[in-house]
């Protein structure tokens, strides 16, 4: 069975054909959705397609499914409208499936499963991984506001965060909020550091 | 007690009655919580609601007709009871393929028929057979750029190539040379004309003085199901689209739509369309076009079944669906004006007495039956004369000539 994966992330598509891998599906291809990929997918002549529900590109796929004369089956998009929750659970992780004509839905299920999981658990990293870029740049903005308030006004740098934890406490705010509003103040006033 | 609704919409500039709904309190008074679920692909916006991810959407007219008659995907019964717009569409053309047709702007858009033919001319001039970008197979957009190709003997699926893209990566596609040029809702046209990518080459009011473009779609079941949130949002919209139409509040609805949430593109891209100050050429002064969109006016929101027929029409035309008395009926039902009717009975909007109507009949604004109030129709005609009368599909279509 010959999977194609369309997506723009290369880290989630790579995620995907590793899932696949593990489970003994050995033909696999990872396709972005940019340039001439309508025209490459053809030729690949894929048995199952993969797609980010939330391509853009979607159209463009199901448009050369539609018109396409060198595919040898058609493809459809696969839904098995017995089975609702697996539907459900496909759409909220973003996955779309495309199927040739024929192939047993027995056969796909297990596909489209691995990739709901794959997807979700790709998802979950991305989320982690901004919080923790957040987390990073927080802390860069909290230790500027710092040395502003060490330079400007003498305090030591535990003395600094506790003003900044006072002000944001008194204002209902979080801390990176003051410290953010502090730097541009300074900077407004050209207090610079 | 409040009804939640979500509601799947794309980044354009009609999607504005929803955000004005949302956004402008119009939803809150009669007791809705609007949620407004942005999808970037038609076929994620029909998946959305087919699968009962959301409630309604903001939805391509033919794409409702087509999915009722399970020509896209998973078929299912739509039911559109609501007409969110009529027409902003337009075409544009790289720079220099343009260079072939009519040279001052105002007068290429306004005798669309002649630059058709100027069009037909032009692209034995091309250095390949001009790729053009449509949103989707069922949009009104690939049916009125058929239409009008077709009015000049160009035959839209030989002499050219039709490329389907969403409206979002219109721009991108232009740079990088993948289209010659496309046709979509705004203020994707409006977008490429200032990046100095393409100019306009036609605008669709000037096609269809009243194009169909987008219908708010419920799944059938659900609609019937559910007749107390249906009204209330109806009535919800309707003010909403009289808000949108009132060139008072043409700023702040520019401003809202900018909006990353929403269509995310500089507010006075957007407020061209708003305010028919269409800028056809880059750097030049703008070309006025006081229907370029309309929202409210007119009964513009009113879903006459005569237009969704005028739709499956065109679907026979171009060999995508097979004609017969059944499937024309299924496809008429899609627009559903009882429900406009039952939604809006106690208030002010004035009301169409018919549900059908001949399209494209109407050449200058007239007045008509209403239940109440005055209405006046604008003009609705088509640039080439044609008149469509939906008890009659068969001399329309006998009318064209056929495919070669």
């Amino acid at each position: 069975m010959r999977i194609v994966i369309i997506d723009d992330s290369g880290l989630r598509a790579s995620v995907l054909e590793e899932g696949l891998h593990e489970a003994g599906y050995d033909d696999i291809h990872i396709v972005p959705p940019r340039g001439g990929f309508v025209a490459r997918l053809e030729r690949m002549a894929p048995d199952v397609v993969l797609m980010d529900l939330g391509s853009p590109s979607r159209d463009t796929l199901e448009e050369m499914l539609t018109v396409s004369r060198a595919l040898a089956r058609p493809i459809a998009m696969f839904v098995d409208q017995s089975d609702e929750a697996m539907i459900g659970a496909a759409i909220d992780a973003g996955v779309s499936a495309y199927v040739v004509d024929g192939l047993r839905k027995e056969r796909v299920k297990p596909v489209l499963e691995l990739a709901v999981r794959r997807f979700n658990a790709f998802a979950k990293i991305q989320s982690e991984l901004n919080e923790a870029r957040s987390a990073l740049s927080d802390r860069k903005i909290i230790d500027r506001a710092k040395s502003i308030l060490m330079n400007q006004r003498s305090l030591s740098e535990q003395d600094a965060y506790a003003l900044l934890r006072t002000a944001a406490m008194n204002q209902g705010k979080k801390i990176v909020e003051v410290a953010q509003a502090l730097i541009t103040a300074s900077d407004l006033l050209g207090g610079g550091i | 007690m409040t009804i939640g609704l979500r509601i799947a919409f794309l980044p354009l500039t009609d999607a504005a009655v929803l955000v004005a709904a949302r956004e402008r309190g119009f939803a809150e008074e009669e007791g809705i919580a609007l949620d407004l679920v942005r999808t970037t692909s038609w076929a994620t916006l029909r998946d959305r609601l087919v699968y009962g991810q959301v409630q309604g959407a903001h939805m391509l007219a033919p794409l409702a007709v087509a999915v009722t008659l399970g020509l896209s995907q998973q078929p299912a019964p739509l039911a559109a009871p609501y007409k969110l717009n009529v027409n902003g569409n337009m075409l544009v053309m790289a720079c220099d393929f343009a260079k072939a047709l009519e040279p001052v702007i105002a007068s290429r858009l306004a005798d669309p028929l002649g630059t058709a033919h100027d069009f037909a001319a032009a692209i034995g001039l091309w250095r390949r057979k001009p790729v053009i970008g449509v949103v989707h197979r069922f949009s009104s957009h690939a049916i009125m750029l058929r239409y009008w190709l077709a009015s000049a003997g160009v035959d839209p699926d030989r002499d050219v190539v039709l490329r389907v893209l969403p409206p979002s990566l219109t721009v991108e596609a232009m740079h990088a040379g993948e289209i010659d040029g496309f046709i979509a809702g705004e203020p994707w046209g409006s977008a490429a004309v200032e990046a100095g990518l393409a100019e306009t080459v036609a605008i669709g009011e000037r096609i269809w003085r009243r194009g169909v473009e987008k219908v708010l779609a419920f799944r059938e079941s659900w609609l019937e199901e559910n007749p107390e949130p249906v009204d209330r949002l109806l009535r919800a919209l309707v003010r909403a689209a009289a808000w949108c139409d009132d060139p008072a509040h043409r700023d702040d609805l520019a401003n809202l739509l900018a909006r990353p949430d929403y269509v995310d593109q500089p507010a006075y891209l957007i407020d061209r369309a708003l305010s028919g100050a269409i800028v056809a050429r880059a750097g030049e002064p703008p070309i006025v076009s006081p229907d370029f969109m309309l929202f409210g006016r007119e009964a513009t929101p009113f879903p006459w079944r005569s237009q969704a027929l005028w739709i499956y029409s065109q679907l026979v035309r171009w060999g995508m669906v097979d004609h017969d008395p059944a499937t024309a009926t299924r496809a008429g039902a899609v627009f559903r004006p009882d429900i406009f009717r039952r939604a809006l009975a106690d208030s002010n909007v004035p009301m169409p007495g018919a549900s059908m109507k001949l399209e494209g009949a109407v050449a200058s604004p007239l007045a008509v039956g209403s239940r109440r109030g005055e209405l006046t129709l604008g003009p609705d005609s088509f640039f080439d004369k044609r008149v469509f009368d939906p008890e009659r599909i068969d001399d329309f279509l006998s009318g064209f000539a056929p495919p070669r």
